[in-house]
């Protein structure tokens, strides 16, 4: 069989744009997830409120610091077995929504990060004019530092993006169907076009994460805040 | 003391680390009074300044603004803020918002305002302080005393009881310090009270109905202006006032 042969008769066998479809839904809810979490784990981080900061950098060491395929492997094991507790009545949405909400918990603790060093990129006198005028901690944060924070956290927001993209790939510990599972099923039952094979995965998440680093880069450049 | 003093500091001291900052202030500041703060660099002046609306926490003694004791960091405090006006030296505009959203934000945000009667309000100012027509721009795209005039028309938009300023014309070159002065001293004639920390010392002369002279923290003379420039009494005084008179 020829190369082009060899290819067409894989992609006939095995759905591999269905299963990168299953990562690129994965990385769209849990890049939400995350991005919500990630949010009010930062606003917990600069808070007036000594127990809520602690909270907050706890949460972060503890998730930050604990392998990704461990926490899945808790979540399906533990919470999903010990518990019984399903999220969906079929099979298959359980465990996606469980993969995609230990992949927000996770990167939340990224998140959280990224957006910290963006408000280290706001000079203090922003949050002193603010609480000059009368805006108590809430509305400082929302109308005044976050704006600012975020632009300015666009760049390593981007790169956590870019690891969860590819970090979805873990979802296949909890038995989701997604591309580096069937990969691995692909290369069980094809192993002499074991070079192939990866190929077409190592491409397909190139094509995921090029344009995800080609866009916040242009983005951070956009909406940097002149001063 | 006096029955409309609208900024009472008493006993006031504060300390960063061993050092001690302010010591003992005891200030009344009447309604409509323009009280300039002088002193050598490192006096406590600009600390002392930052106190009155807790931008700086005091270690001991109390800050009263019209008869209310500055509460701690809440809600409170933060409706006392609204009606102390703050004009910082290094501007410190909301960086991501256009001139008009600066000025309206507070209005907004804290008083309530509707947008429109909010931008109605803006613009009045801002024609005011003669920045009008730079509205829709971003605060970077304005130079350094336009800049300062849109921080004093912001200031102006929450209706404050009192302004303070903290060496407003330190960071403008040269040829813009007036324009900022000039809006100042107008606002002085209109009777805001205020409390500015400067080293323009013409500014002091004109515009001070009293000055306030501080040195390692201590307040040593309270004076008039012709007082204090003509006959000051402290040898801290002669010996400042001997130095930036000297060229």
């Amino acid at each position: 069989m020829s190369f082009s042969e060899q290819l067409s008769t894989l992609f006939a066998t095995y759905d591999v744009l269905g299963a990168f479809w299953t990562n690129v839904q994965l990385t769209f809810w849990a890049a939400i997830g995350s991005f919500v979490l990630g949010s009010v784990l930062a606003l917990m981080r600069i808070s007036p409120v000594p127990s809520l900061r602690w909270a907050g950098t706890a949460y972060v060491h503890l998730i930050r610091n604990t392998p990704l395929t461990i926490l899945m492997t808790l979540a399906i094991l533990g919470v999903w077995t010990q518990f019984q507790l399903s999220l969906a009545t079929s099979f298959e949405w359980n465990f996606f929504i469980y993969a995609a909400i230990v992949l927000a918990i996770y990167h939340a603790a990224f998140v959280c990060e990224a957006i910290r060093s963006g408000v280290n990129t706001v000079p203090v006198g922003q949050a002193e004019a603010a609480r000059a005028i009368g805006l108590s901690f809430m509305p400082t944060a929302r109308y005044v530092i976050f704006p600012q924070a975020l632009r300015g956290s666009i760049t390593p927001l981007g790169n956590t993006l870019i690891a969860l993209a590819k970090n979805t790939t873990v979802a296949t510990v909890a038995s989701v169907a997604e591309a580096s599972g069937m990969m691995k099923s692909m290369i069980e039952f094809n192993s002499d076009l074991i070079f192939m094979i990866f190929f077409v995965f190592a491409m397909g998440f190139v094509i995921i994460v090029v344009p995800i680093g080609l866009l916040t880069t242009w983005a951070s450049r956009k909406l940097a805040v002149k001063r | 003391m006096t029955h409309d003093a609208l900024v009472q500091v008493t006993g006031v001291n504060k300390y960063f680390g061993d050092h001690h900052v302010l010591k003992d202030i005891n200030l009344e500041v009447g309604k409509g009074e323009v009280i300039i703060l002088l002193g050598p660099s490192g006096s406590g002046k600009s600390t002392l300044c930052r106190t009155i609306n807790r931008l700086e926490t005091i270690s001991s003694g109390d800050i009263k603004i019209d008869g209310v004791s500055l509460p701690e960091e809440g809600k409170a405090l933060a409706d006392l803020r609204a009606e102390v006006g703050m004009v910082f030296q290094s501007f410190n505009l909301f960086a991501h918002k256009s001139i008009l959203d600066n000025v309206t934000l507070g209005p907004r945000k804290v008083r309530g305002l509707s947008k429109t009667e909010a931008e109605e309000l803006a613009m009045s100012l801002l024609k005011k302080v003669g920045v009008d027509n730079q509205a829709h721009k971003m605060p970077a795209q304005l130079s350094g005393g336009q800049q300062q005039r849109v921080a004093i028309a912001r200031a102006l938009a929450m209706q404050p009881k009192v302004m303070l300023f903290d060496e407003p014309t330190s960071a403008l070159d040269p040829e813009m310090v007036n324009e900022v002065l000039d809006t100042m001293i107008s606002l002085a004639r209109e009777g805001m009270t205020m409390i500015v920390v400067t080293h323009e010392m013409g500014f002091a002369r004109k515009a001070a109905d009293r000055i306030v002279f501080l040195a390692d923290g201590e307040i040593v003379e309270e004076s008039t202006p012709d007082q204090f420039f003509t006959n000051p009494q402290s040898d801290r005084a002669k010996d400042f006032l001997g130095k930036i008179i000297g060229h």
